[in-house]
């Protein structure tokens, strides 16, 4: 069963004539409309490697029905940062080291992004519990916390957020 | 030296020594970096997997019709399909590519399909009926060793044993401590899922046509290609391998999983196929660490000297042999530990079961025996009343001491530096049970149990734990370990060229910084990884800095001979007094100077290097010889809290001194060690893939728990750099070592907390699970 319905993605609408009416938003993004930067690792809301924002909520993308995302505002890793030109988050996480095989780098690129607005200036401990609902295998998280530190005083220290 | 007090700047920007950041690092926060599972073209065919839902039965028939009647439905192919070699494997080749009389483990591939869609291939899967004749599974590897179950395979239930005698067996020491430890099945659990494309070969590219190109995520391009072309009846030559964009690898993609599938698919279609794993298939579609029973005895003198070790090491393959051989091997060498011992007698089994497949992961044997000789080693401290330190200080391994292997350690042995420097390294600063809030109270996140917010602050209780370990590094027993490399100087623009799987490790940042310092070039150029240049032999084994940066560095000093050559030619110079000079050539003896760039404007010089390490040996009958290349050691020191009642445990800190030799890139090392350490914390508390009657009752993350933010402690970590003269870089692998001891320090530091309040615990088995520490 399929049924036609517009998504509102990264400021731009998208039709998906496609898909079909229980597809989860992860699938929907990556099969249907192409954004591949969407990573999905375990599709079932443990690893935080599909997450996105649905208007302006941290969520796993591979928990969320398509098609209940209609009139909302998504934000994925392709609109995280002006097309080109890394974040601030982005180019951080490259210069700490918090980088290997990346395969869950986009889901803590949204999910840091997200921290750092709501929090700009997080402790160790907070930044932990903040992303612990994503996981690395590769490294062992400590760049991760110095990259998030890096941002946040930098930005404090220009008073300003990108 | 840690990486925050370094002062000595390498002297240029992308040179060795330097910490460059990944070439491939921005696109992958963007998510513009290709992983295999995001490759697809117009016009591809889906394909998927039909597995064996019983341990072992015989496969009385199949029906395919149903499946071929379902609209969109390509192909349906089975045993009878494989157009050469039926089985394959990276040692023995006795696993079929397609099960055909028997299923021997719950997720043996029967039949695969090609589909229009993903949906209708998992359809066409439900509608294949395989009727079955359950046979009783061999579960209990004792059985397989004593005789007592019918061999599951023709190649039977012993996949390999091996014994090491050294030394004077009838000796005893004056203190003997013994124990038996078993070790859980770990997963990789890379993040990045089994994926590949296969593209039937329309002539263009491999000459006249018949061949495959395979896209895959793989820890070894020519390893596949060879497997691969075996399996599909292909002169290897025919069959082209691309690395796609791994994600994660830790041993668990060096075998073969969907490569030989997605390849017979398309080139019976003659059209593109992708196959794609989800989690609960990719639980079953590799192998994993060896579970392990391992008893052992250490005999001492009075005052802690170790005198004779006996061991009995018993791992279990599972179905089928990937590398269970090599991996015994590993077991066994290492049961020593990094330490002085003059006598010993090793036994050590695998075996075959209907278990799941057992074969690499970090660590590979070494991490399964430095449990067991650790908790020896921390028995053996109580038993003579010495600190833990003291008795790994007395017993520490040096350069030129002789294994009980009879080969001697030739490399450099900083063991009592490695102990050292960790006990140096500061104590958390943290009081048990977490730093409280500013307004008093208790921060419950930082207390055991985390967010479950369930361990009482007061009956916390903190404990200090030792590891420390000995990893071999490359390959042993004679295999021929050569990895490849091609380097081209044109126009000022070094082209580097190898079949190095990338997998995260950050090859693809040494490669440049060797290229950049030998060459005196900025500008330098990595090629595609694939088949099309000679082996690089597997990323594993923490053997790619070594051999394929031997490769790489081999490669480029021949070019950049030939280029001082050219030069000294055209000066009228000698060529021995021409050297690279940061980017320049120069005179060393005069006042010549000119750029690398200029000097090689207007010429190419292209050169392709196969590097090897020094022969090694099998071991004879009394386990004897020089099976092992080289040698890497570590130190681990754990801080832990502890809820007794509860049996909750958290990791407060982890410090640790590692043997690097030189540290070509100190971020990367440290998220090498960083990432391991991760690791090892997961198999000494949380990680284990249960299986009751031969059935995974927990492939998924929800019930196979990682480590999070949260269980991850802070690092804090010193380099060992003693620049080893055997390393064409001076440098040692340094993938494997931190998920080694890590894992025995975390344990000995509950064992310790424990003690603390009164409470003595073996916890002889990892993971640890809550019911152990308080039941």
């Amino acid at each position: 069963m399929s049924q036609q319905y517009m998504l509102h993605v990264n400021g731009v609408d998208h039709e998906v004539t496609d898909g079909w009416l229980g597809e989860s938003l992860l699938d929907t993004l990556r099969d249907r409309l192409g954004l591949m930067g969407t990573k999905g690792a375990c599709t079932q809301g443990e690893c935080g490697s599909c997450s996105v924002l649905v208007d302006g909520e941290l969520v796993c993308s591979c928990l969320v029905m398509a098609a209940t995302a209609t009139e909302q505002e998504i934000t994925t890793i392709e609109g995280v940062a002006p097309a080109g030109a890394p974040s601030d988050v982005q180019q951080a996480f490259v210069d700490a080291g918090a980088v290997q095989c990346g395969f869950c780098t986009p889901g803590l690129i949204m999910a840091v992004h997200d921290l750092l607005e709501r929090s700009p200036e997080p402790d160790g401990t907070e930044i932990r519990e903040q992303l612990a609902g994503n996981v690395c295998r590769c490294t062992g998280y400590g760049r991760i916390v110095d990259a998030v530190q890096q941002v946040s005083v930098r930005r404090a220290g220009s008073g300003s957020s990108s | 030296m840690s990486v925050d007090e370094r002062t000595d700047a390498p002297p240029r920007a992308g040179v060795l020594g330097d910490s460059i950041t990944r070439p491939d690092g921005i696109a992958k926060t963007q998510g513009a970096f290709s992983f295999s599972s995001d490759e697809s073209v117009d016009g591809c065919l889906f394909g998927a997997t039909l597995r064996s839902p019983h341990p072992y039965a015989r496969i009385v028939s199949i029906a395919l019709g149903p499946a071929w009647q379902i609209d969109g439905v390509r192909a349906v192919i089975t045993a009878d399909d494989v157009p050469g070699q039926p089985t394959y494997g990276l040692i023995a080749h006795d696993q079929p590519v397609f099960a055909s009389e028997y299923v021997r483990y719950v997720g043996e591939p029967i039949a695969a399909v090609a589909a229009d869609g993903p949906e209708t291939a998992r359809r066409a899967l439900a509608a294949i009926r395989v009727e079955f004749e359950l046979l009783e599974p061999l579960l209990d590897p004792e059985a397989a060793i004593a005789g007592a179950h019918d061999p599951v395979h023709p190649d039977g239930n012993v996949i390999r044993h091996q014994r090491i005698e050294h030394g004077d067996l009838s000796v005893a020491g004056d203190i003997v401590v013994e124990g038996t430890y078993e070790i859980g099945m770990q997963d990789q659990a890379f993040l990045g899922l089994e994926a590949a494309i296969a593209f039937p070969d329309d002539g263009a590219a491999l000459g006249n046509g018949g061949g495959i190109e395979l896209h895959i995520a793989t820890q070894w391009l020519h390893e596949d290609q060879k497997q691969i072309a075996a399996c599909l009846g292909l002169p290897a030559e025919k069959v082209h391998v691309v690395l796609g964009g791994v994600g994660g690898a830790f041993g668990a993609r060096e075998d073969i999983s969907l490569q030989v599938h997605t390849c017979m698919l398309a080139l019976r279609l003659g059209r593109p196929v992708r196959m794609a794993y989800d989690r609960g298939e990719s639980f079953l579609g590799h192998v994993h660490r060896h579970p392990t029973t391992i008893s052992m005895r250490h005999h001492a003198t009075a005052d802690g000297q170790l005198v004779k070790i006996e061991a009995r090491f018993v791992f279990d393959g599972g179905a089928y042999a990937s590398t269970s051989s090599a991996v015994l091997i590993n077991g066994i060498t290492m049961a020593q530990g990094p330490y002085r011992c003059p006598n010993g007698e090793i036994v050590g089994w695998a075996v075959r079961s209907n278990h799941l497949p057992c074969g690499a992961m970090r660590g590979f044997g070494a991490v399964q025996a430095c449990f067991a000789y650790e908790s020896q080693m921390d028995k053996l401290a109580d038993a003579c009343g010495l600190d833990p330190v003291e008795v790994r200080l007395r017993n520490a391994m040096v350069t030129g001491d002789t294994l009980l292997t009879g080969q001697r350690v030739l490399n450099v042995a900083p063991v009592e530096e490695c102990i050292r420097q960790t006990a140096a390294l500061p104590l958390p600063n943290t009081p048990v049970g977490g730093v409280p809030l500013p307004d008093g109270e208790v921060d419950v996140m930082q207390l055991p149990g985390g967010a479950g917010r369930t361990a009482d602050a007061g009956d916390v209780v903190r404990g200090i734990g030792w590891g420390v370990s000995i990893k071999n590094l490359m390959y042993s027993e004679g295999f021929d370990d050569y990895s490849t490399a091609r380097c081209k100087l044109a126009d000022g623009v070094a082209t580097i060229k190898f079949a190095t799987a990338e997998v995260g490790q950050g090859f693809v940042m040494i490669a440049t910084q060797i290229a950049r310092t030998v060459l005196g070039v900025d500008d330098v150029v990595l090629d595609t990884i694939d088949t099309g240049v000679g082996s690089a032999g597997s990323t594993s084994a923490s053997r790619q800095t070594w051999m394929s940066g031997g490769a790489v560095d081999a490669a480029s000093r021949k070019v950049r001979d030939q280029l001082l050559a050219e030069i000294a030619r055209e000066q009228g110079i000698d060529v021995n007094r021409l050297a690279i000079d940061g980017t320049d050539i120069i005179d060393t003896a005069g006042s010549f100077r000119l750029s690398v760039t200029e000097a090689s404007m207007g010429r190419s010089f292209d050169e392709e290097v196969e590097y090897r390490h020094p022969e090694t040996f099998d071991l004879d009958e009394r386990g004897q010889g020089d099976c092992h290349t080289a040698f890497a050691f570590v130190a681990h020191r754990a801080v832990v809290d502890v809820d007794p009642e509860l049996g909750l445990v958290k990791v407060v800190q982890i410090a640790t001194a590692q043997d690097v030799g030189v540290a070509l890139n100190p971020l990367s090392v440290i998220g090498q060690i960083e990432g391991g350490i991760a690791q090892g914390l997961g198999l000494a508390v949380m990680e284990e893939i249960i299986q009751v009657d031969g059935v995974i009752r927990n492939a998924n993350f929800t019930d196979y728990l990682l480590p999070t933010f949260l269980d991850m402690p802070p690092v804090v970590a010193a380099l060992i750099e003693q620049p080893d003269p055997l390393s064409p870089l001076g440098a040692k692998g340094v993938g494997e070592p931190p998920c080694i001891s890590s894992t025995p320090s975390i344990v000995a530091a509950i064992r310790d907390a424990l003690r603390s309040v009164g409470v003595e615990k073996d916890l002889d088995r990892v993971p640890v699970r809550p019911g152990d520490i308080c039941l």
